[in-house]
């Protein structure tokens, strides 16, 4: 189906079936009880999921397969973010302009830089793509473009931002928050509660989520193609290939503007839901975050970037609101001095202080599991396996992970 | 994968099921549709407090958050009740607010324009935040304005400087009791003229963004009115640490006064930096160079130490203020927490209990309402003597402080010293002023 292998096909329709169910599956708590913490079905996160699974995989197209590592990708997400609250300043709030522009431009930047940055490989690209990214982010943190031309181009720290007397000349009257066509605002949302349970349908997520499907779909078929292949070959040994008489920079450069246009789209996606591009997005420390999901989840393979994307906003948003507040609640059960001994041993690693937390897991995921969460999830299925001899299905443990 | 048998009528089939599973529960629902956002529905009521927990300004949001948590202690008559006691208008009761407890989330802005918006965004979307309060930097201020104003929520700003947050870039939603860039300049150069004179030559070195480029606007317009020259601008990078090669320039411009349009850590490290280079032993053109800092706060002069002495700036409160209310906060935020509350914890403060009293008088939570209760409102006895909320910026007209970083300091918290309380009327401008031009407030937006 839809021109791939039975498990691809497999893997599409569970990816399917997970982002469509998400509203559930990501509240699984009553909405009063002290669990609803954990909670993460509200519109903004849900977003972020779907957004940053799709920065994640267009990363890993460059990264998983080729092996170049760019620590300079934020960039594009910053272009992308950029290009779509232009649109809504200069025509109106339809997202429908922003996105294709988005896409188109950041796959021109990134047809400028791959051009220069790959002519290294190994750690200098990396370091070149950085500056570059560095480059990009201060030149837009300090609006120098606009301050050499005079007028606004990225509003610097500030971020760019719509204002009643931007031109929007195609602008209605009831239009305020960015919008699909008209027919639906990406902010609204439809609560159903059943019982003390409470779920988000967010229109923003589910337009989010089919554009991660539709990407999740191309990154498959690239994955597949025989130009994946030529790229997993760069990977493999650039030097060989460059021996047989192969000139290998044109489908790298193929594979740094495509992860460049996945970054845009993804930027562009992050202003359609919150109409503000801010230059933080560029900064390195947003690059390093995408090579973290990526490894995280597992280089290479196709659900990996998703779900180390996930795992690192979930950390991101739930585990730095859990203040002394909450932990005082939870150990209320205790006696007072073993109460305040517990919430002084767990303080340090949540709240402010989830980037420890998230950076021992990550440790422990890249010790114990070099294939990142989707390797987690092989060696449970093999364990799952050996009991159930019944079900010797042929791929699983040999082929390498996808 | 046991998915390796999968036909086109077991899809067709799940997916029917899948599809009537969702459709299903449409039909259990309650709607219940308030007419605006996070309308408070059991026996309590979700302030979002959203301050920067990391980063340049950590030390004053973690200030912030402890004058709120106090704050919706009195609110829910808890403690001594502080300012309630003081507030000239007595509709809060110490019983929560219209009957309803208070109860608080909190975010890390990281002062990061996203992060804030995240962080926001999380407090509105999941915990049911009714308004959101605090912040450290004018930018997040701007951009978690405009979120507030989009979701339907009010938006009571922390510490936010720059005149664009009523200004340029105000909105409908957002109000500030903090003071603006404008009215430091306007207070400051009197005092300036009279200290050091009115024919000085200005080197003004600025952080560059919103607050920086609006506080240099504002010092440079209101100096050069009583005679001063400005030399030279210089715009450093809010992330800059070292500004050695920053201040060497100014010896050699001829200019005989340092303006630092810098706060935090930025402030804190040019301030260190000028007097390593010994400029306030420095002559030029026969008079002794000095240093001002348009915008001080307590926590910046303590991380500059003995550096600040003698040095001026302005400020919005200061816990040294002999009225009932400044005395009644500092009184039982010392007993809360050992030490005085900043200025940043004082704006903070009040403004959690302006909203709470404005939904009070309103009788509804509704944000238009509540703005409507807002605008143009009198008050006094919360440390600044009479206060209006101005209704066509939503800017807070009061009394500002001009300080001095004391020369012979007693303790650790003596490090500023109260030299002017400048009067209100010295610091109004027009809502049309250039400096605050451009902007709209729009119409108040309640939500869905």
């Amino acid at each position: 189906m839809f021109g791939t292998a039975k498990r691809d096909t497999a893997l599409l329709i569970i990816v399917a079936i997970l982002t469509l169910f998400a509203p559930f599956l990501l509240n699984p708590f009553p909405a009063g009880s002290a669990m609803a913490q954990f909670n993460a079905g509200y519109p903004d996160l849900m977003q972020r999921f779907v957004i940053f699974g799709i920065f994640a995989i267009g990363f890993n197209i460059l990264f998983g397969l080729t092996g170049y590592l760019s620590f300079g990708h934020a960039a594009f997400l910053g272009v992308g973010s950029y290009a779509v609250v232009w649109m809504y300043k200069l025509l109106d709030y339809n997202i429908i302009w922003g996105l294709p522009l988005a896409i188109v431009i950041s796959g021109v930047f990134a047809l400028m830089i791959g051009f220069i940055s790959l002519r290294r490989s190994g750690i200098y690209f990396s370091i070149l793509t950085l500056a570059f990214a560095q480059m990009m982010f201060a030149i837009s943190y300090s609006d120098l473009l606009g301050r050499f031309f005079g007028t606004t181009i990225t509003n610097g720290e500030t971020g760019l931002q719509v204002y009643r007397s931007d031109p929007q000349v195609l602008i209605d009257s009831w239009e305020s928050v960015p919008h699909l066509l008209g027919l639906v605002e990406m902010r609204s949302t439809y609560t159903m509660r059943l019982g003390d349970w409470s779920f988000d349908f967010n229109a923003g997520y589910y337009f989010c989520a089919v554009i991660m499907l539709l990407t999740f779909y191309l990154a498959i078929r690239i994955f597949r193609s025989p130009f994946g292949m030529m790229l997993r070959a760069v990977k493999s040994n650039q030097q060989r290939m460059n021996y047989t008489g192969l000139n290998t920079r044109p489908y790298a450069l193929a594979a740094f503007v495509i992860s460049g246009m996945y970054a845009g789209l993804a930027g562009g996606l992050m202003a359609a839901m919150d109409p503000l591009a801010g230059a933080e997005r560029m900064q390195w420390t947003a690059s390093g975050e995408v090579v973290l999901m990526t490894i995280l989840g597992g280089a290479g393979t196709l659900i990996g970037p998703v779900l180390g994307a996930g795992f690192i906003k979930y950390f991101e948003n739930i585990f730095s609101k859990i203040n002394d507040n909450v932990l005082h609640s939870w150990f209320a059960f205790l006696p007072d001095g073993i109460e305040d001994f517990m919430v002084v041993i767990v303080h340090p690693f949540v709240g402010k202080g989830w980037h420890l937390t998230l950076g021992l897991m990550f440790m422990l995921v890249v010790i114990f599991l070099p294939g990142g969460l989707v390797e987690g999830g092989q060696r449970i299925a093999r364990l799952f396996r050996r009991k159930n001899a019944r079900n010797d299905a042929p791929d699983g443990s040999k082929t390498p992970a996808e | 994968m046991s998915f390796s048998k999968l036909t086109r009528r077991g899809l067709i089939k799940t997916s029917a099921v899948a599809g009537a599973g969702l459709a299903l529960p449409t039909y259990l629902r309650a709607d219940a549709h308030s007419g605006f956002t996070n309308a408070p529905t059991g026996d309590t009521v979700t302030f979002g407090f959203n301050v920067p927990q990391t980063g340049p300004y950590a030390e004053e949001g973690l200030d912030e958050l402890r004058a709120q948590e106090l704050a919706v202690q009195h609110l829910n008559g808890e403690g001594d009740g502080g300012m309630m006691n003081t507030f000239s208008s007595k509709a809060l009761k110490g019983n929560g607010i219209m009957g309803k407890k208070v109860t608080f989330v909190t975010g890390d802005t990281q002062t990061k324009s996203d992060a804030a918006r995240a962080s926001a965004k999380a407090m509105i979307e999941k915990d049911g935040a009714i308004m959101i309060n605090g912040g450290s930097s004018s930018g997040v201020a701007v951009a978690v304005q405009g979120l507030c104003q989009e979701a339907g929520v009010i938006f009571m700003a922390g510490l936010t400087h720059s005149n664009d947050t009523t200004g340029k870039d105000k909105k409908a939603n957002g109000f500030r009791h903090f003071f603006n860039a404008y009215m430091s300049g306007a207070a400051l150069a009197p005092v300036l003229a009279k200290e050091y004179g009115k024919d000085r030559r200005a080197y003004h070195l600025t952080a560059d963004y919103t607050w920086g480029w609006t506080q240099q606007e504002s010092m440079a317009a209101a100096t050069e009115a009583m005679g001063w020259e400005t030399v030279n601008n210089v715009l450093t990078p809010l992330a800059s640490t070292d500004f050695s090669s920053y201040i060497a320039p100014v010896l050699n411009s001829g200019a005989d006064v340092l303006v630092l349009n810098h706060y935090g850590g930025n402030m804190v490290n040019s301030l260190t930096n000028a007097v390593q280079f010994d400029l306030l032993n420095k002559e030029v053109n026969g008079k002794k160079f000095e240093i001002v800092v348009p915008l001080y706060s307590e926590l910046m002069a303590a991380g500059a130490g003995k550096n600040v002495q003698g040095v001026i700036g302005s400020m919005n409160w200061n816990w040294q203020l002999q009225d009932e209310g400044s005395k009644a906060f500092t009184k039982s935020f010392g007993e809360k927490y050992g030490r005085p509350p900043s200025n940043s914890a004082h704006t903070c403060y009040v403004q959690t209990l302006l909203y709470a009293d404005a939904v009070e008088r309103a009788g509804s939570f509704n944000p238009c309402a509540v703005a409507e209760a807002l605008e143009d409102f009198d008050f006094d006895g919360m440390g600044n003597g009479p206060t209006t909320y101005r209704g066509a910026d939503h800017q807070c007209f009061k009394d500002v402080l001009v300080m001095k970083g004391t020369e012979n300091p007693s303790n650790e918290y003596d490090t500023l010293e109260i030299v002017e309380v400048t009067p209100r009327a010295q610091v109004e401008y027009e809502p049309d002023h250039p400096m605050f031009a451009g902007g709209d407030l729009g119409e108040c937006n309640p939500g869905a």
